[in-house]
């Protein structure tokens, strides 16, 4: 099975003035590909940091963090923002749409970014938008939209790029019960089609629905539990590009070949 | 195609991000809009002034050299009762005998005198001079004759005047034959002719004031110098003051422009030589229309630092915005580097955004510069009805001049702008790419 993530030995530190934060005390973990993992933990614990460095905007002190089949902490910045484009999808609490740019040119963003953005990705961004239900408001602006809306728009984002993991944010943070659980649905239905979603929360309700649940304390993982079995074997784990065949068309489940036709088409980088 | 549609496609963005601020936009434009359109303007003007300059010069005639009578200092005249200076007959002889490269020679005396007829009157200028003067100094008849040779060796008491001394003295005769009145010497002159209108030839030096022929006088130099004799009485606070001047002005032409120099290097050293009272000028069409040339170049150096300071202020008002919207859209910023965005692409989007602002302010500026001479002549006429003695005033360099549009001015003024927004948009787009992607997420 392929790895979406490993990282071995991480260590974060912070230097604050004279003072040193460790923020990441040495942690190791792996996350295979399909896997549906909550980060846990209070603030101070690490979640952040942990999330910033999954999410390639910053590099380790120490250790590795391997993402296919680049090492994150020897990445120069360009590379960092290469790889941000291609390989990671991010979902954050405050849904950060671009407010000038209407439904469909959000999605777009991160095509674009990689100079990969013709007719067909195109449509595959409006197939996004579709399948989480926007496909009749392409033309909304966020100001336009709810707050579940907008989280809706940062999903397809996400997944514009097939990205070796979708990194959540608190997604449901500001949003009401009723709209998380439609976003947590939306999850769901995404860890189905086989993608990888790493998921930072505080929220027990939230945690529960993942798959695992790592919990971090003062910079150590104090706890990595695994809630259901990871669905080995599913035809929807070979939908997860590993670094061998990125440039290879993927295959997605038969369970959602409806909605993944979008998936089909992977960025020719 | 890729990077020119990503090129097109960073310059909608840009522009929509900057139709998210109309009025901010719009008021950033107007920095780089003022500047372009004062460079067009004040080349336009300084051109207009140059070209109108240059034409007053070249109608005193580009091979002509005049040699002029100056009243020198008191202290060299000392306190004789007649002061004796200027230009006299034989030195006219001298300089028309000696310089071969002399084709015409034109002795001109000139004094004030009252002209009347019957209750009309002008305080006129008298002026004593051959044919030639007519020719020399391009007036034209409109009516009746110039003054010809005959006049001048038989002493005719024939004038010859200005269209507007006409005007004035007979407002409603024909002056053709009719005789005015010099009362201060009791003469009669008998009018057989009435000129165009000339207009002011320019001023040149310090000695040489703008010459505008509206109050002139013609008679032969002859009869001048029978008629008023040598010394000119003149009565200031009660006592008489006598001035004796032979000739005020020689206007001398040569045959060929390139004998303009040296001739008038010639001219100048003969009548050093000949007496060096400091009470000649020389006066070189030709030198000063290479003077107004290089004062031209100036004036155009002097009127394009103006226009770069305006232009600076608008870059540093561009800049002034552009940090202002970096910091508001940090956060936007933080977005775009999280989603793959690197350095180098922030940049060109804010860069992208500020050449758009400073291109449109650019191209509205060039339109703004070409409405300069509509705008300056017709904004001179009516500025002309509303304050008639101020505009009079002015010099007639500024009041005839047609504001010309030096085509150069166009590409310079929009390249600089283009540049303005280069170089003011470089720094607020490199601190918009220095941002770190996690602060810049973090900003509310």
């Amino acid at each position: 099975m392929t790895a979406a993530v490993m990282a071995t030995d991480l260590v974060k530190d912070y230097v604050l003035k004279s003072e040193t934060v460790h923020a990441l005390r040495g942690i190791s973990f792996e996350v295979p590909a399909g896997d549906y993992v909550a980060v846990m933990g209070p603030s101070g614990s690490g979640k952040s940091t942990l999330l910033n460095l999954l999410g390639c905007l910053d590099r380790p002190t120490d250790g590795t963090l391997i993402l296919g089949e680049s090492n994150v902490a020897v990445l120069n910045d360009n590379q960092l923002s290469d790889i941000r484009a291609q390989r990671v999808g991010f979902v954050f609490q405050s849904y950060n749409l671009i407010q000038q740019l209407n439904v469909v040119e959000n999605i777009q963003v991160p095509l674009y970014y990689q100079g990969n953005l013709g007719r067909e990705e195109k449509k595959r961004c409006r197939d996004l938008a579709d399948m989480v239900g926007l496909g009749d408001r392409l033309k909304h602006r966020p100001s336009q939209l709810s707050g579940g809306q907008q989280q809706r728009v940062a999903i397809a984002r996400s997944m514009v790029n097939n990205p070796y993991y979708i990194l959540a944010d608190e997604p449901t943070g500001n949003l009401d019960s009723v709209t998380s659980n439609e976003i947590l649905d939306l999850f769901d239905k995404l860890h189905d089609q086989g993608r990888t979603i790493i998921l930072v929360t505080h929220e027990d309700d939230v945690s529960e629905r993942t798959g695992r649940v790592i919990r971090l304390m003062d910079g150590e993982i104090e706890m990595d539990e695994r809630l259901k079995p990871l669905r080995n074997g599913s035809p929807s784990t070979s939908a997860i590009p590993d670094a061998a065949d990125l440039g290879n068309e993927i295959v997605m489940g038969a369970l959602s070949a409806k909605d993944l036709e979008i998936g089909q088409q992977d960025g020719n980088d | 195609m890729g990077t020119l549609s990503g090129l097109w496609r960073t310059m909608m963005l840009g522009t929509k991000s900057l139709l998210l601020h109309p009025m901010r936009s719009g008021l950033t434009v107007l920095g780089i809009f003022i500047g372009v359109a004062s460079v067009i303007w004040l080349l336009a003007i300084g051109e207009g002034i140059s070209l109108e300059a240059q034409k007053q010069i070249a109608s005193l005639g580009a091979r002509n050299i005049i040699v002029r009578t100056v009243k020198p200092p008191s202290e060299v005249l000392g306190d004789a009762r007649v002061a004796l200076y200027g230009l006299r007959h034989d030195e006219y002889d001298m300089l028309v005998d000696t310089i071969p490269q002399i084709a015409r020679a034109v002795p001109i005396r000139e004094v004030k005198r009252m002209i009347r007829f019957g209750p009309n009157e002008v305080d006129g200028r008298l002026v004593g001079s051959t044919p030639d003067y007519f020719q020399a100094t391009k007036l034209e008849v409109d009516r009746g004759r110039i003054l010809n040779a005959a006049d001048v060796e038989k002493r005719k008491d024939f004038c010859v005047l200005s269209k507007e001394v006409a005007q004035i003295l007979f407002p409603y005769q024909d002056p053709i034959g009719r005789r005015v009145l010099l009362p201060e010497n009791n003469d009669f002159y008998e009018v057989v002719g009435v000129l165009k209108h000339r207009t002011a030839t320019a001023a040149i030096g310090g000695s040489f004031s703008a010459q505008d022929f509206t109050k002139d006088i013609y008679i032969p130099l002859t009869t001048m110098n029978q008629r008023l004799g040598r010394t000119v009485w003149t009565r200031r606070g009660g006592t008489f003051e006598g001035e004796e001047v032979q000739l005020n002005q020689i206007t001398l032409r040569v045959h060929r422009t390139e004998d303009v120099i040296p001739a008038s290097q010639l001219i100048k050293d003969a009548l050093r030589v000949h007496d060096d009272k400091m009470d000649v000028d020389t006066v070189v069409p030709l030198e000063l229309l290479e003077q107004a040339k290089t004062t031209r170049l100036m004036f155009m150096v002097f009127m394009g630092l103006i226009a770069a300071v305006s232009l600076l202020v608008g870059g540093i008002g561009i800049m002034n915005i552009m940090l202002a919207t970096v910091t508001e859209r940090t956060r936007e910023i933080g977005i775009r580097r999280a989603l793959g965005a690197r350095r180098s692409k922030i940049i060109s989007q804010f860069l992208v955004e500020t050449i758009t602002l400073s291109i449109i302010g650019g191209i509205v500026g060039v339109l703004a510069g070409l409405t300069c001479p509509w705008f300056i002549t017709h904004g001179r006429d009516l500025l002309g009805t509303v304050l008639k003695e101020q505009m009079d005033a002015l010099p007639a360099s500024v009041m005839n001049m047609v504001p010309t549009i030096v085509p150069i001015s166009i590409p310079i003024a929009f390249g600089i702008s283009v540049l303005v927004g280069v170089v003011f948009g470089i720094y607020p787009a490199i601190r918009a790419a220095r941002m770190d992607p996690i602060e810049a997420l973090r900003h509310e």
